[in-house]
């Protein structure tokens, strides 16, 4: 036990400290993003250029799991900058009301920003993504709709088909029915790429849309007209802390250089590289900066020939092509599930028996303990970034309350249920009270105690898929991004050897538990 | 190792004026005194309720009285490290009480190992003890107490009790879950091992052709008292209560 421990403990710390060592640069910044598209290839144009023009290391969390996550992580300094937009600023974090003007928006959260949180909006990028409301093509001709007002005339006999997000939101849905009096038939709530594919497929009548977005084009869309300035303009910047920028001025002078190079059509055109060729970001970052001239060092020519192949790749590409990649993310998952089922381990055990000792009140801590277990996943990942920052941290405290309660419970039922009986002869014969724990009601109940570890091993192995919406990595990786790519081989290729960890995890803890079970047990019940 | 001091073969037993209430105000015991000579065989009777198992565990302090002073030998047990005691006091329960978890030979060791015996001394101990209550140390020793029957598991209890070669044996009816042929069968083990051992032995029952069998003395007992004391022949002769009468009488049936 201590030797695996030991082992999990080496891989989690090897992994950043070899990074440490490369880095033996000035210092070190953390860029990232959120889930889509778009914000990942700004983080990968950060993380690239600062790569190319400073000495500072630079680390990646790109497809963080939303705003909240984004915002929360900068603040408390896991991250140095990510990709914002103005009207989600404004909107979203500081809860006020639409601005008229970009730029009037723009002035109001640097300001705000600054006075605040010490957080620097530097270089807008010189395009907005705002949300539209779009709707089919064929839709459109049929029923004439050219304004967001022509479709509230029609609206009770369509159906809606809205972002998570959006649906929530005041600047989103809550506010269009406001001010717009839409009053959808039904209104489905979907993740982000998978509303392009319902609208396509005429699942749905009408669908929040990026106005970047080359998906419009490959589903043929149509946007609508904000014929009354509802949305919020949402200009790109990048987001910094300002202790960041006092730390490592060449930051912001480096981002600096971004300030107004894109437009929306090449923004379109760049996204619609990686949504249609699933090309790496990486790539679509490098032929951004080069096209800029913005790269040091680096030929034009190299371009063509280490460009990923346009076709879709498949699950064997991702499985096979990749398995450098899947090993490395199995052993993150595997690493950050272990470190959590341990810690679970040596807390829950002593705990559950502690709890049989005093039994007062330990049916009431252990009813409380399971509410754990009905805490969404991703809602308890997401509670603890404010006070553990992004990544592997709250991801593994976040599972080792998961593993807690069947660890707990089991050890309580296993300990305080074992053959009273034997307990009592024990004793009587002069066991002391330890003896009696150690030799006779530990081993007595050492079956219900594995199969609890067993049910949090799987629960911890299952739910580590989550992890990667904080950028904890593991095999929940490719199943968020291929999410936002509406990539299924992608989605499978980490899904797959997920569900596969999974029942190797069962069926090896199952072996340990028939070795370990006291013989004497066997040809009892 | 050195050799311990070697026990005396038997002790006596006192319980003077002891009460027992339990926490839900239930009175188990109500003033009983009771000796126990040196080397006898006493057997509480009574049925359920009446105190005689709260009684049997006062002297391996199992039952810590609420009244009244216990004692071993003339020194009072409440003096007396309980772990210690009871190392030193052999204990069959009603049904063996074996850990289901060790083997044979490993629960007839369990007190020797516990008093720091070295390995081989235990081995030796073993073996004899387990061919004293019939069993083989080769046959049976290996098994685990699931594969054996309810009879051989008594009889493994009593070697277990026995193993440290204790002064006194407190036995809560130990025959109670066997039938009738297996019972007779232990009885006569009984009565065999308690000849040639001498010690003192108390033993619960609330079957009292079983104590007839036996016992040397009696102890009848009701409603946390004792009824009547005394050897069997005098309890038939001139019994002292219409319960021990009755109790009589039902025997006879």
């Amino acid at each position: 036990m201590r030797r695996l421990a030991l082992v999990v403990l080496i891989l989690l710390v090897a992994g950043p400290a070899a990074a440490k060592e490369t880095g033996q640069k000035s210092g070190r910044v953390v860029i990232g993003s959120k889930n889509f598209e778009e914000s990942r290839l700004l983080g990968e144009i950060f993380a690239q250029l600062l790569e190319s023009r400073t000495d500072l290391a630079v680390e990646r969390r790109l497809g963080l799991a939303g705003t909240q996550v984004c915002f929360e992580a900068l603040k408390t300094g896991a991250l140095d900058v990510y990709p914002e937009y103005t009207g989600t600023g404004l909107v979203s974090i500081l809860g006020e009301e639409p601005e008229e003007g970009a730029s009037g928006t723009l002035n109001r959260v640097r300001r705000e920003f600054l006075s605040r949180w010490d957080l620097w909006w530097i270089s807008p990028l010189g395009f907005e993504n705002s949300f539209e409301v779009a709707v089919p093509q064929e839709l459109a001709e049929r029923e004439h709709l050219k304004t967001i007002s022509d479709l509230a005339r029609i609206s009770s006999r369509l159906r809606g088909g809205f972002g998570h997000e959006f649906v929530g939101r005041e600047d989103g849905l809550l506010g269009l029915e406001r001010i717009y009096g839409l009053r959808f038939g039904s209104v489905v709530p979907l993740q982000h790429a998978l509303k392009y594919q319902a609208a396509g497929a005429r699942e749905v009548d009408a669908v929040d849309v990026y106005t970047t977005d080359a998906r419009l084009l490959l589903y043929k869309l149509v946007v609508l007209d904000d014929d009354k300035g509802f949305f919020p303009p949402y200009e790109a910047a990048a987001l910094v802390r300002g202790e960041t920028l006092r730390k490592h001025p060449e930051v912001g002078a480096v981002l600096g250089l971004l300030a107004g190079s894109f437009d929306e059509d090449r923004m379109r055109a760049l996204n619609l590289r990686l949504q249609e060729g699933k090309e790496d970001e990486a790539v679509v970052a490098r032929d951004a900066l080069r096209e800029l001239g913005l790269l040091k060092g680096v030929q034009g020519s190299e371009s063509s020939e280490t460009q990923a192949a346009p076709s879709t790749p498949g699950l064997s590409h991702y499985l096979w092509d990749e398995r450098d990649a899947l090993l490395r993310r199995t052993l993150e998952h595997l690493g950050i599930s272990a470190v959590a089922l341990l810690a679970g381990i040596l807390v829950a055990v002593p705990l559950g028996l502690a709890l049989e000792r005093s039994r007062k009140g330990a049916e009431t801590i252990i009813r409380l303990l399971g509410t754990t277990q009905t805490v969404p996943s991703l809602a308890l990942l997401a509670f603890f970034i404010p006070f553990l920052g992004v990544g592997r941290v709250p991801a593994i405290v976040a599972l080792w309350i998961y593993s807690l309660y069947p660890i707990v419970r089991n050890t309580y039922t296993g300990v305080r249920d074992a053959d009273p009986r034997a307990v009592e002869a024990a004793t009587a014969l002069g066991m002391t009270p330890r003896q009696v724990l150690a030799q006779v009601r530990l081993p007595l109940a050492a079956p219900i105690l594995l199969a609890g570890i067993r049910t949090a091993a799987v629960l911890t192995v299952g739910t580590a898929t989550l992890a990667a919406f904080i950028g904890a990595g593991g095999l929940g990786e490719p199943i968020v991004t291929g999410l936002q790519l509406a990539s299924s081989a992608m989605i499978l290729s980490g899904a797959i050897p997920a569900a596969v960890l999974a029942l190797v995890v069962d069926a090896l803890l199952g072996w340990v538990e028939r070795a370990l079970r006291p013989r004497g047990l066997e040809s009892r019940k | 190792m050195p050799s311990p001091q070697p026990s005396p073969p038997s002790l006596a037993l006192e319980a003077v004026g002891v009460s027992k209430t339990y926490g839900d105000g239930t009175t188990a015991l109500d003033g009983v005194s009771l000796t126990v000579a040196g080397g006898e065989t006493i057997a509480l009777v009574g049925e359920s309720g009446s105190g005689k198992t709260t009684l049997l565990r006062l002297f391996n302090r199992m039952v810590e009285p609420s009244a009244g002073e216990v004692r071993v030998e003339g020194r009072p047990v409440s003096g007396l490290d309980p772990i210690v005691l009871r190392r030193g006091i052999g204990y069959v329960p009603q049904d063996g009480g074996l850990l289901p978890h060790w083997r044979i030979d490993r629960n007839v060791e369990m007190v020797p190992q516990l008093l720091g015996w070295d390995a081989a001394r235990r081995k030796s101990r073993t073996k004899e003890m387990l061919e004293l209550v019939g069993l083989s140390v080769e046959t049976h020793g290996p098994r685990f107490p699931a594969e054996l029957s309810g009879g051989q598991r008594q009889r493994v209890a009593l070697a277990r009790a026995l193993a440290a070669d204790p002064p006194v044996v407190l036995l809560d009816e130990p025959f109670g879950a066997l039938d009738v042929l297996t019972r007779r069968d232990l009885h006569g083990k009984f009565l065999e091992l308690k000849q040639i051992l001498g010690k003192t032995l108390v033993l619960v029952t609330h079957d009292l052709a079983e104590a007839f069998r036996l016992a040397d003395r009696i102890a009848v007992m009701q409603a946390g008292k004792i009824l009547q004391l005394g050897p069997p022949e005098e309890l038939a002769a001139r019994p002292a209560h219409p319960y021990v009468k009755a109790l009589l009488e039902a025997r006879d049936a």
